[in-house]
């Protein structure tokens, strides 16, 4: 099933005109209502008329998570607040959150993607779905919740937790379809069969997402739990879950290029580079109302595959992410990046002492550790002291990036320093 | 009144102990009387040494994280009564113990106290009828 033919099973040369009639109206949008973005285009001398179709794409200059920060809250909003009907938030470089607005028929444009995904994954109305992901600013829990209310199938807002009550509604209700992250997916499952309840499960497919995961790791859930598991793509600042997804093929995400303009470009030069090459995905959102973004650097490293696809389907479709350009990790479906840490560390008063996190996957849940040296100002002959101080550390790291971290107190240098720059991530995760 | 403490950070993995030691050892110090309080994840280890300042500065330099703290040491006689003497003259005072220790050398016995106010259960100690050694007289 393919859930909008028209747009979805478009020819190339439909498609680029439909993009390059959306891009032109696009700049010419921004331009006019985004200060923000005017005097971006007036830096570099554009003017709307400059963009005339696709081929003047590479002209306009990338937008940023820092023009984000740098416009915090609303600045880059292209409507006014009173049009905006939600706010969706996730977490920036320096504890101050990137926030994104959308108008009602953003929120449609939303949901008819999530829809497409869901249809993608071979789901219909007739199925019962549990959205286990987290509901809230996170744009993972209301974002699946409403593309599967528009798809038309029944939806268990499950929300992320009670892993047991999750399983028992799950045979109860005689789910078959569920969306989370795949970690926890992989916890679901390993729960399901430590109560020994495997043959009672009427699960058919999953779409999971929010955080890196691998092939292995997606057949490895498809194995244990009798599905098809199916990857859903996507960030806050362009829309949230749904950007993309793979298809009953599994050859690269389906990109639905007709609301969302990729490219792939060079991490060194920024030029787009050809099809089938590694670079760093970039996003113009064609049709959004609420906070429209061009060329927005996203820094996740794929590649984009133009052919059509024996499914049906014609529009591009991204290989599976192999990495980022930045330093950010996802933990746990949170984004975090060691500055935080940094800025949590510096609150503690004077300079930043020096600090090592330790990323792991203890039983398909995601850790996090925070090693940091005691120098000789934190420094107490008393163990409550150096308790308390562990507590009070994990308190200011805990609130900077909303994600429960352990912090361990170890010896002045005891941390790697290499080519006289301090290694500051460790990352265990298999991802398998 | 005080006496000078040796406090040092201690990472819980083989061998630390032994590093210290031999630090220690390499500066000609003696150890007279030591505690290892131990956690999950570290250990803190409180000696009291022939020659505090010279081990404080070896072994900063040798990577550890060392420090001094002044503690009391309450000469104790061989008898029975002698813990109950000294907190019983805490415990009215209202003063705490945070931690402590015996020590004993051939010339000496004593119990290293760290106490929520040093000064006040120094006086407190001494107006208790107990005697305080001092560094010099200790360490030396």
């Amino acid at each position: 099933m393919i859930w909008n033919e028209t747009k979805e099973c478009m020819s190339r040369d439909e498609m680029q005109a439909l993009q390059g009639a959306r891009l032109v109206k696009l700049v010419d949008r921004v331009y006019h209502n985004v200060a923000y973005y005017r005097k971006k285009m007036q830096a570099v001398g554009l003017e709307p008329g400059d963009i005339r179709g696709l081929e003047d794409l590479p002209k306009l200059p990338f937008t940023t998570k820092d023009d984000l920060r740098d416009t915090y809250p609303f600045g880059m909003f292209a409507v006014p607040n009173s049009q905006i009907v939600r706010i969706h938030a996730s977490s920036g470089t320096t504890g101050k959150a990137t926030v994104v607005g959308y108008t009602r028929r953003d929120i449609d444009v939303w949901s008819e993607c999530v829809a497409r995904c869901i249809t993608m994954a071979g789901m219909g109305r007739e199925d019962i779905i549990q959205v286990a992901y987290g509901y809230g600013l996170f744009t993972g829990g209301l974002g699946g919740h409403y593309g599967a209310e528009k798809m038309g199938a029944t939806v268990v807002p499950m929300s992320t937790g009670n892993t047991k009550k999750l399983i028992t509604m799950m045979i109860d209700f005689g789910v078959t379809g569920i969306l989370c992250t795949p970690s926890y997916l992989m916890h679901i499952a390993e729960t399901i069969d430590e109560m020994g309840v495997r043959d009672k499960i009427r699960l058919k497919a999953s779409l999971n997402g929010a955080e890196p995961w691998t092939e292995k790791m997606r057949r490895r859930i498809e194995e244990m739990l009798g599905i098809q598991a199916h990857d859903i793509y996507g960030l806050s600042e362009i829309m949230g879950p749904g950007v993309a997804t793979d298809c009953r093929l599994h050859r690269g995400l389906h990109i639905h290029e007709d609301h969302f303009l990729p490219e792939i470009v060079d991490r060194e030069s920024f030029r787009p580079v050809e099809d089938g090459v590694a670079g760093e995905l970039v996003i113009s959102t064609l049709t959004k109302e609420g906070i429209p973004l061009i060329r927005y650097r996203t820094k996740d490293l794929t590649s984009i595959d133009h052919t059509p696809c024996e499914c049906g389907r014609t529009t591009a479709r991204i290989a599976r992410f192999t990495g980022r350009s930045d330093d950010m990790l996802i933990i746990r479906g949170v984004n975090v990046f060691p500055s935080q840490i940094e800025a949590a560390l510096l609150e503690m008063g004077g300079t930043t002492p020096h600090y090592l996190m330790i990323v792991d996957r203890v039983n398909n849940l995601d850790t996090l550790q925070v090693q940091v040296e005691v120098e000789e100002r934190f420094f107490s002959d008393e163990i409550r002291e150096l308790e308390n101080l562990t507590r009070k550390i994990e308190h200011v790291i805990q609130q900077a990036i909303g994600l429960a971290v352990k912090v361990k107190l170890v010896e002045p240098k005891a941390l790697e320093r290499s080519m006289g720059k301090a290694v500051h991530v460790i990352d265990n995760r298999k991802f398998e | 009144m005080f006496v000078k403490q040796l406090s040092v950070f201690m990472e819980n993995r083989e061998g630390r102990l032994e590093q210290a030691a031999e630090v220690l050892k390499n500066q000609g110090i003696n150890i007279l009387s030591l505690s290892m309080a131990d956690t999950m994840e570290y250990g803190m280890l409180r000696l009291v040494v022939s020659d505090p300042e010279l081990a404080k500065s070896a072994l900063r330099e040798n990577g550890f994280s060392a420090m001094l703290t002044d503690v009391l040491a309450v000469k104790l006689e061989d008898q029975v009564g002698e813990l109950y003497k000294l907190t019983h003259v805490l415990r009215t005072k209202g003063l705490n113990i945070e931690y402590m220790y015996a020590l004993a050398t051939s010339r000496q016995r004593a119990i290293i106290v760290k106490a929520s106010d040093g000064k006040a259960a120094a006086d407190a100690v001494q107006e208790g009828g107990l005697e305080l050694y001092g560094n010099e007289e200790l360490c030396c």
